[in-house]
C-alpha cells in the first residue's frame, strides 16, 4: 500500500496517457512516455518470452516491444497495422509497449486515484498500481516496472 | 585540492601527462636495459620524473613529491656519469618506475600511498649512490658540491649565490592562457631569496580601465645558488607571453656566519659531510649554501630541483636538437579528445552507413537502373561513407603498447616474487587496436603472462641442465594479420608437458582414459573449466582463474585464442582479435524467414546438404559428412525455436562453422543473402541476455537483424555430448 500513500500525499494533478488494450482502457504517467509510433513488425527474440514480441529500430536504437495484451493476458486479435507503440522510458530502460489504440491525455488529481482491490489473483493485481474513474468508465493506471521483461526468467 | 572544476580539469590533465610520462620513463628504462640507451634516454627518464615531480608539486601531492624527488637524486647521478648502471641497477630503477606509477594513481584516486611498499625500495635505489642513512633528512640531501667538484671550469654559476635582477612584464596574452604571474612569483620564491616589486605606473584611471589588460609588471631581485636556467625554466610556460629580462647582478655575496653548530642541523648536513670527504677545496661553498637567511633557503631543496647538471642550459639545447631532428619516430601532433565525443561521432557514423544502406534498398526498390547518375552517385557515397567509417574506427584506435607496458610489470613481478630471471620481448607496440579491445584485454593477457612465468618457464637449474641461458625469455609481440590483430604471448620454457597435462584431464574426469587425442587437442585441454597443472597453487598462478577465465574474456571481445608448444623449445598463444568492438564482418543469412548475422569469422566454407552425405545418428540428429568427418548438422531456424525441423534437408545451404577449439558444425540456413560490414548494437543493455545471439544490427531496410554467438549458440545446442541435440529431430 506504499504506492498508495504516495500517491495521496502528492496534492497535484497526475497526466496520464490512456489507452486501448483488447477491451480495457489502461494508462501510464505521461513523464514516463517518450514518444508515440505506428506498428513496424518486430525481429523475434529467440527463447523469449511470448509477450516480447521483439526488437525494433528506433532510430538506430534496438527497442524492446512488450506486447501488452500478452503481458496483461488479455485475449486480443494478432497485432497488424492499427496497432501502435508506446515508446516509455521505465528506470534506465527505454521499452516500446504494444497497444491497440492511443485514446486520450487525462488530468486527474491524486485524490481520486484509488488503489486497486485485493484480489483473488494475485498476477493481475500486479501491473495495476491504481484506478480511477472518469466519465464513468474504469481506467487502470499501470505500474510500468512490473511489465518490463523479466529478465532471470527468460536467460534459460 | 579542493578548488573546482577548473583545478581539478588542470590536475586532470596533469594525470594524463604523468600516463605519458611514466611510458617515456619505461621506454627509456627498457632501452637502457637493452643497451640501445645514449646519454639522451637517461635525460628522457631524468626529465620524466622531474617533469612529474613538478606537477605533482604544484598540486600538493607530498607523496609523489617526495618519492619523484629521491628517485630523480638517483637519476640525475647516473646522467651525470657518477653512476653506472648495471642490470640489476636497471631493474632497480624499474621497480621503482613501477612505485612511482602506483603512487601517481593512488594520487590520482585520493588514496595514501603505503609507505612501507615504497621505502625499501626507495633505500636501495639511494644506496645505489653510496647514500646516505635513509633518514627523513636524507631526502633534501644536496650533491650539489659533488657536481661542483666536477665543473668547477664551467663558470660562476653555481658557486653560491648569485644575484638576479628579474624584469617580468606580462602581456594579456598571458592572462588569457590561463598563466598566474603569482605562481610564478611564488615559484621564484622557491628557488631563493627574493625581493618583489610590483610597478603600478601603468595603471589608467578607473575610467579607462581594461578589465582584460596586462597592466602590471614586477622587478624581482633574487637572490640564489640555482643556475641561471633554473630561473628561465620557472618562466617556461609564459615563453613568449610576457616580456622577461634577467639580468645577473654582480659583485653580491653574503658574509658566511660562523654559526656552524647550527649547521649540523640543516638537512644539508649529510651532503657537506660527503662533500667534504669528496673535494676539500669546496668547504667554503658549501658553507655559503647552508648560511643563506631564513627558512626559505633551508627549504629549498626540499621542493626545487636539486642540482642539474653543470651546464643545463647546453643539456636541454641538446636534448631538444635530438628530440626534433635524431629520432626517427618523432611523436605527431596529437589531439586530446574527451572519449565521450568520439563514441558519439562513433554512433553517428553507424547511422550514416545504416543510412545509407536504406538509401540504397529504395534506389533499387525504385527501379532505378544500376548506370544511371542516381545509382553512381549512390556508389560513391556508398564508398565515402565507408572511409568514413574505417577513419572513425582508427579513432578510437591506441597503440598495444601501454598494455604491454604494464605486461612488463607483470613480467618483472612474477619473476622476481618467484625468483627466476625473466627477460621480456616486445614486438610491434605500435600497432594499433580499438581502445576497449586494449581494456579488455588487460586481464586475460595479465593471466597469460603470468602463466607464462609460472609454468612455462622452468626453474634456473632446469634450464642450465637444458642447455638453455639461465634467464628465461618471454616474447609477447602484435601484429596486424588480415583484417585482425594478433597478439602473441610465448616462452622458451619447456613446452607443455602433454603426459601430465592428459593424466591430469583424465584425473579431474575431464577426458576419458584411453581416449585418442591429437597433440592440439591435448593442449586445447588447458582450456577446460577446472583445469590447472600447477601441482601447488602458487601465489601467482592456480587462483581458480583459470585458461577457461582467460578464453571466454577472448571470446567476449570476438576473438580466439590458439596454442602451439613443441617440447623444451617453449609454448605459444596467440589471441587473434577483431580490430574494433564496432562493426562486424558477417554474412547475411536468412532461416525460418528471419534475417540473422553469422560472424563470418567462424564460418570456413559453405555447402549444400545431399542426401548422400547427411546420416542419421540417434533418433533425432543427423551429421553430415564433410569429407572424411562427419559434422553435427544444425537447423538454424530450430535452434532458435523459430520453426519445427523440416523433414528433407536435401539441398539445404549448410555453413561449416569452426570454433577456436576446434568444435566444428554444420548450420542449415534458408538462404544466403550477402556478405557485408554490419555496425554492431548491443542488445544487452537494451533487451538482455539471449542465447545463442551476440548483439543486434539494423539492416539496410530499417529492420533488425540478430548477429549470431555461433559459441553460445553450439554450446547451448549440444550440451556436452557434442553429437547429440535435443531439440533436433530430422525425420530422416
Amino acid at each position: 500500500m506504499n504506492e498508495q500513500t504516495a500517491l495521496q500525499n502528492e496534492a497535484t494533478d497526475r497526466e496520464l496517457l490512456s489507452f486501448r488494450v483488447g477491451e480495457q482502457e489502461y494508462s501510464v504517467d505521461i513523464m514516463s512516455v517518450r514518444e508515440i509510433r505506428g506498428w513496424t513488425r518486430p525481429t523475434p527474440i529467440p527463447h523469449s518470452a511470448d509477450y516480447v514480441r521483439g526488437v525494433i529500430n528506433l532510430r538506430g536504437t534496438v527497442l524492446p516491444i512488450v506486447d501488452l495484451a500478452r503481458r496483461l493476458d488479455l485475449s486480443v486479435e494478432e497485432a497488424c497495422e492499427r496497432n501502435v507503440i508506446i515508446v516509455s522510458k521505465i528506470r534506465h530502460q527505454t521499452v516500446g509497449l504494444l497497444v491497440d489504440a492511443v485514446s486520450d491525455i487525462l488530468a486527474i488529481p491524486d485524490s481520486e486515484m484509488q488503489p486497486p482491490p485485493e484480489m483473488t489473483e494475485e498476477k493481475d493485481r500486479g501491473f495495476v498500481k491504481a484506478l480511477t474513474i472518469v466519465d464513468g468508465r474504469m481506467l487502470r493506471v499501470l505500474d510500468l516496472e512490473t511489465v518490463l521483461p523479466e529478465q532471470s526468467v527468460e536467460a534459460v | 585540492m579542493t578548488s573546482p572544476d577548473p583545478m581539478a580539469e588542470i590536475r586532470a590533465s596533469f594525470f594524463i601527462e604523468c600516463d605519458e610520462l611514466l611510458e617515456a620513463l619505461q621506454d627509456g628504462l627498457t632501452q637502457i636495459d637493452e643497451g640501445a640507451a645514449d646519454d639522451e634516454t637517461v635525460n628522457v627518464c631524468f626529465r620524466a620524473v622531474h617533469s612529474i615531480k613538478g606537477g605533482a608539486g604544484a598540486f600538493g601531492l607530498d607523496d609523489l613529491v617526495r618519492f619523484a624527488h629521491r628517485y630523480e637524486t638517483v637519476l640525475d647521478e647516473v646522467r651525470g656519469g657518477r653512476l653506472a648502471l648495471d642490470h640489476d641497477a636497471v631493474l632497480l630503477f624499474m621497480r621503482a618506475a613501477d612505485i612511482l606509477f602506483d603512487i601517481v594513481r593512488n594520487c590520482r584516486d585520493d588514496v595514501e600511498t603505503d609507505a612501507t611498499a615504497v621505502e625499501p625500495t626507495l633505500r636501495e635505489l639511494e644506496s645505489l649512490t653510496g647514500g646516505s642513512e635513509g633518514e627523513e633528512e636524507e631526502e633534501v640531501a644536496d650533491f650539489q658540491p659533488m657536481t661542483l667538484s666536477l665543473d668547477l671550469g664551467l663558470g660562476a654559476v653555481d658557486t653560491g649565490d648569485t644575484r638576479y635582477e628579474i624584469r617580468f612584464r606580462p602581456e594579456r596574452e598571458l592572462f588569457a592562457s590561463g598563466n598566474e604571474p603569482l605562481f610564478i612569483l611564488r615559484a621564484l620564491g622557491e628557488l631563493g631569496h627574493t625581493e618583489t616589486e610590483c610597478t603600478l605606473g601603468a595603471i589608467p584611471d578607473l575610467s579607462k580601465l581594461e578589465a582584460e589588460g596586462a597592466l602590471l609588471s614586477w622587478k624581482i631581485i633574487l637572490e640564489t645558488n640555482r643556475a641561471r636556467n633554473e630561473i628561465e625554466e620557472v618562466f617556461e610556460f609564459v615563453e613568449g607571453l610576457c616580456t622577461l629580462e634577467i639580468e645577473e647582478l654582480s659583485g653580491f655575496s653574503l658574509p658566511p656566519l660562523p654559526d656552524l653548530p647550527e649547521i649540523s642541523e640543516v638537512p644539508g648536513d649529510s651532503a657537506e659531510s660527503i662533500e667534504s670527504e669528496d673535494a676539500n677545496s669546496a668547504p667554503p661553498i658549501s658553507r655559503l649554501n647552508l648560511t643563506l637567511p631564513g627558512a626559505q633557503e633551508t627549504q629549498t631543496p626540499k621542493t626545487a630541483p636539486v642540482s642539474e647538471t653543470p651546464a643545463p642550459a647546453h643539456a636541454s639545447a641538446k636534448s631538444q636538437t635530438q628530440r626534433s631532428s635524431g629520432s626517427p619516430s618523432a611523436p605527431p601532433a596529437t589531439v586530446r579528445v574527451d572519449l565521450e565525443r568520439i563514441e558519439r561521432l562513433v554512433n553517428l557514423v553507424g547511422e550514416l552507413v545504416i543510412n545509407q544502406a536504406m538509401l540504397s534498398q529504395s534506389v533499387a526498390q525504385a527501379g532505378i537502373p544500376a548506370n544511371s547518375p542516381v545509382a553512381q552517385d549512390l556508389e560513391e557515397f556508398m564508398q565515402l561513407t565507408r572511409d568514413i567509417q574505417d577513419s572513425v574506427m582508427m579513432i578510437r584506435a591506441q597503440p598495444v603498447k601501454s598494455l604491454f607496458q604494464r605486461m612488463a610489470r607483470i613480467v618483472r613481478e612474477s619473476s622476481a616474487s618467484l625468483g627466476k630471471r625473466v627477460r621480456l620481448v616486445t614486438d610491434g607496440e605500435t600497432t594499433e587496436v580499438d581502445k576497449t579491445v586494449i581494456e579488455r584485454l588487460a586481464d586475460p593477457l595479465t593471466h597469460m603472462i603470468r602463466n607464462a612465468v609460472d609454468h612455462g618457464l622452468e626453474s634456473a637449474e632446469s634450464r642450465i641442465e637444458a642447455g638453455k641461458s639461465e634467464e628465461g625469455c618471454i616474447t609477447l609481440s602484435a601484429a596486424h594479420r588480415s583484417g585482425r590483430v594478433v597478439i602473441e604471448v610465448s616462452d622458451d620454457g619447456g613446452g607443455i608437458d602433454r603426459e601430465k597435462v592428459r593424466a591430469i584431464a583424465e584425473e579431474k574426469g575431464l577426458v576419458q582414459a584411453g581416449q585418442s587425442l591429437s597433440e592440439s587437442d591435448t593442449d586445447a585441454l588447458l582450456f577446460l573449466p577446472g583445469f590447472s597443472t600447477a601441482k601447488t597453487v602458487s601465489n601467482l598462478s592456480g587462483r581458480g582463474v583459470g585458461m577457461d577465465v582467460v578464453r571466454k574474456s577472448i571470446q567476449d571481445l570476438g576473438g580466439q585464442v590458439h596454442i602451439t608448444s613443441t617440447p623444451g623449445k617453449g609454448t605459444s598463444f596467440s589471441i587473434s582479435l577483431p580490430l574494433t568492438l564496432a562493426v562486424l564482418d558477417g554474412m547475411v543469412v536468412e532461416a525460418a524467414g528471419e534475417t540473422l548475422v553469422v560472424p563470418l569469422g567462424s564460418i570456413v566454407e559453405t555447402l549444400t546438404a545431399r542426401h548422400e552425405n547427411m546420416r542419421a545418428l540417434g533418433a533425432d540428429s543427423q551429421v553430415l559428412q564433410v569429407r572424411q568427418s562427419f559434422v553435427p548438422l544444425l537447423d538454424l531456424g530450430v535452434e532458435l525455436g523459430f520453426r519445427e525441423p523440416r523433414s528433407d534437408y536435401h539441398g539445404s545451404v549448410v555453413l561449416l562453422i569452426t570454433l577456436e577449439d576446434g568444435t566444428r558444425s554444420a548450420l542449415i540456413v534458408d538462404r544466403i543473402h550477402e556478405q557485408r560490414q554490419v555496425v554492431i548494437k548491443g542488445l544487452q543493455e537494451s533487451y538482455g541476455y539471449v542465447p545463442g545471439i551476440a548483439a543486434a544490427t539494423i539492416l539496410g531496410d530499417g529492420q533488425v537483424a540478430l548477429i549470431l554467438d555461433p559459441v553460445d549458440l553450439l554450446s547451448s545446442a549440444n550440451g556436452k555430448t557434442r553429437y547429440r541435440s535435443a531439440d533436433l529431430q530430422i525425420a530422416g
